[in-house]
């Protein structure tokens, strides 16, 4: 009986101090859960959601400060997806944060352009090219749609334009059964 | 040296329908009357434009550069004149645009000069340059740059020359084993001493007896380790995996190439362009297609790249009752969705389709998991797994599944007794997971541009209070070194206290923008006439004298 309660005992002791050790040397960095979060939002970084960018709202959601359906670019699929990684149940998009659009780019009308370089400071990803009464220009590749841009320019001179669909970006569309063409 | 045959898992072998195009010898196809020359050479690849509007082309002249690791050279197929530079369909089941330069031929068929590569003596980096600015890609159906595979550092065993041309209904690489046998051993030497291969294997399907012998002919009395081996008729043998597994016995695992397992292998039709290129100086201008299917004279044709697939549809005649047309095969080709679009280095073969020939898919049933798609696979998945997890746009899933692997041969399809059209699923899942990596990247890059923006907007907010900071940390100094100068008049009657500096400051400041308002103030009065001069004088005056009654000591103001 002895020998019993001394070996559990130190087992118990062993297995607590491999625990510890390993609580010590394996210390995860920083918070893994914004970060999870932070990597399904789509990094549009437009406020929509109420807070100043995607990572801020991470925190809030991490948090409990806020809900999983507060960010219009990121869509349905975006909320499932939160939805999935925090096991809550899904929610559609909260209509007063916005409505899905599809995916545009800026464009700014170079005739009209005066330099301002208001547009420039709204940009929260460096997308807009320019200097003081210099015409501004839109890196295409680099803009994430999320419109900040067109409210602080004086002249109205920039439109979100769709993104067109090329070569590169065409997928086979979702298998539908034909029904008969009626020319 | 191979011992025997081995099988892959899976095939099927479907009606070949090969004899209605076998038959008839490769013809030139007439010139068009215009040739519209693609710069894209694939999705991932495309071209520079090199040409402007009205400039001469000669056959073979190089009108676009290659501008990234994985595009080649693109070459005007004929003498002309380069039109325009424009837009135009592609030949795609997506139907969109790429740029084509335009060329009106003007019948000569001139070509440029063509030097000749002697690749014994030449360097390897000369030779891959020298294929790639020629234009060589894969003309097995991917279009896949030949230098670059030609081009892997060592470790090829075994060269595999693929004539096994397993889909129904395709003869140009028959036609081509069968005429041009001599030129696709030249084309393999070349190849094995790019690759540094040990033996060269063709692999040709066993129905494929004229072929067979043809290249026999070609490779006797030729020393080194060159054979010949018919392979059992079971599609798609000639995929590249499968037909590497029936020659080599080598099981290539998922995510991995032929390369790595010391065996590369490239496509009958290449070889002859790549014996083109180097011995004959040619560029790839043309290649070979069969067009068959619904028509009344089935071929093959020695088509000039940038053909429109019209014009060559009608040198098959189509029968009246004519309806989709397929480009590549009935397994793995895809419907055109428009008829005025160029035929490209990757078309193989045109198939005008019938409702007697190809009646309309029945329509799909719910599957009912009899495995029966497992079973043919070739790539050895469970396409009913990939199939349920496609359809429900569980990607994580049909990926976990090696959805990847599916070479698309169509063969689960083939076989499904519910008639589900499985590797359409298959392309929807691919393609949408495709479009997730692009955005994943692009947020990960908006991510970090963010970040530093923030980063950068911190900074210079620090730096502005730092300087300022100092700024400030100056004057005080200054100001406590002469502590007796003009602000002590100001201050005089003003208690000493703690806010002492802080007034003192502000004295100066005042001090210093009146002294520079008086400085700048006379601008327009110098060199004034002495009339002039007396009416500002009056002017003045008399503004003092309205002004003295409240501020006489303050400086005049500053309209
Ligand atoms: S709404 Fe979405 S994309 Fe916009 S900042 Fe918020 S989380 Fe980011
Ligand atoms: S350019 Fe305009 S829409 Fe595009 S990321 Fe910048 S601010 Fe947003
Ligand atoms: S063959 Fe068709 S019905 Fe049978 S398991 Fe596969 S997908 Fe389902
Ligand atoms: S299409 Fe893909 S899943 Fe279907 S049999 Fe071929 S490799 Fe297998």
């Amino acid at each position: 009986m002895l020998t019993a309660i001394l070996v559990m005992t130190g087992i118990a002791l062993v297995l607590g101090a491999a625990l510890g050790f390993a609580a010590i040397f394996f210390k995860v960095e920083g918070d893994p859960l914004v970060d999870n979060i932070d990597a399904i939002l789509p990094q549009t970084q437009c406020g929509q959601c109420g807070f100043p960018g995607c990572r801020p709202y991470a925190e809030a959601i991490a948090n409990g400060e806020a809900d999983i359906n507060q960010c219009p670019p990121g869509g349905e699929e975006g909320i499932r997806h939160l939805a999935d990684l925090l096991g809550r149940e899904f929610k559609p998009l909260d209509e007063e944060h916005g409505v899905e659009k599809p995916k545009s780019v800026a464009v700014i009308d170079e005739q009209t352009c005066i330099g301002c370089t208001l547009c420039i400071q709204a940009c929260p990803v460096d997308a807009i090219v320019g200097a003081a009464k210099q015409m501004h220009t839109i890196v295409e590749a680099e803009c994430t749609g999320c419109e900040l841009c067109i409210a602080p320019c004086p002249v109205d001179c920039i439109t979100m334009e769709p993104l067109k669909e090329t070569v590169k970006t065409w997928k086979w569309k979702y298998p539908v059964i034909q029904i008969k063409d009626v020319a | 040296m191979i011992a025997g045959l081995f099988r892959f898992k899976g095939g099927i072998k479907p009606e070949t329908h090969k004899n209605a195009s076998a038959g008839s010898p490769i013809q030139i196809a007439p010139l068009p009357k215009q040739l519209i020359v693609p710069l894209r050479q694939s999705p991932r690849a495309t071209a520079e434009c090199i040409v402007v509007p009205g400039q001469k082309v000669l056959k073979g002249e190089r009108i676009g550069l290659p501008d990234s690791p994985l595009s080649t050279a693109v070459h005007a197929p004929t003498s002309g004149t380069v039109v325009e530079i424009t837009p135009h369909a592609m030949a795609h089941a997506s139907g969109l645009q790429t740029r084509c330069v335009v060329i009106e031929p003007d019948g000569d068929e001139r070509w440029i000069d063509r030097p000749t590569l002697d690749y014994a003596s030449a360097s390897p980096k000369e030779a891959l340059a020298w294929l790639r600015d020629h234009g060589i890609v894969g003309l097995g159906g991917a279009t896949f740059p030949s230098h670059i595979k030609a081009g892997v550092d060592g470790g090829i065993e075994t060269l595999i020359l693929n004539g096994a041309e397993c889909e129904p209904w395709i003869t140009c690489d028959d036609r081509l084993m069968r005429e041009r046998a001599d030129g696709i051993v030249a084309g393999a030497l070349i190849l094995k001493h790019l690759t540094g291969a040990r033996e060269i294997v063709f692999g040709v399907e066993d129905n494929k007896p004229q072929a067979i012998e043809a290249l026999r002919t070609a490779i006797h009395g030729l020393s080194g380790d060159i054979t010949v081996i018919p392979v059992p008729s079971l599609y798609p043998a000639g995929g590249e995996k499968q037909l590497i597994r029936v020659l080599t016995g080598v099981e290539i695992p998922h995510g991995k190439l032929g390369g790595d397992f010391g065996v590369q292998c490239f496509n009958v039709g290449t070889a002859y362009a790549v014996n083109r290129a180097i011995n004959h100086g040619e560029p790839l201008v043309s290649r070979v297609m069969t067009v068959t299917g619904n028509v009344d004279k089935p071929g093959n044709f020695e088509v000039l790249i940038g053909t429109p697939v019209e014009a060559l549809l009608a040198l098959g005649q189509p029968k009246p009752d004519t309806g989709r047309i397929l480009m590549g095969g009935p397994m793995m080709g895809f419907e055109l969705p428009r008829l005025d679009v160029p035929a490209t280095k990757a078309t193989n073969c045109l198939i005008a389709t019938s409702p007697t020939l190809f009646p309309p898919p029945p329509p799909e049933m719910n599957c009912i998991r009899c495995g029966a798609c497992a079973v043919v696979c070739p790539a050895e998945l469970q396409p009913f797994e990939l199939y349920w997890f496609s359809r429900a746009r569980n990607f994580g899933k049909a990926q976990e599944y090696h959805l990847f692997d599916c070479i698309e041969c169509g063969c689960c399809s083939y076989v499904c007794p519910s008639q589900i059209r499985l590797v359409d699923y298959y392309r929807f899942a691919k393609g949408e997971i495709w479009a997730r990596e692009r955005e994943k990247s692009a947020a990960d890059a908006a991510r970090e541009r963010f970040e530093f923006r923030n980063e950068r907007q911190a900074r210079e907010k620090r730096e502005k209070a730092e300087k300022l900071a100092a700024k400030a940390a100056a004057t005080k100094a200054k100001l406590a070194a002469a502590p007796t100068d003009a602000p002590a008049a100001v201050a005089t009657d003003t208690p000493a206290g703690p806010d002492d500096a802080k007034r003192a400051l502000i004295a100066a400041a005042l001090e210093r923008a009146k002294a520079q308002k008086a400085a700048v103030e006379p601008k327009n009065t110098d060199a004034l006439t002495p009339e002039q001069a007396a009416q500002v004088a009056e002017a003045d005056a008399r503004r003092a004298a309205q002004a003295a009654p409240d501020t006489a000591a303050d400086a005049p103001e500053s309209n």
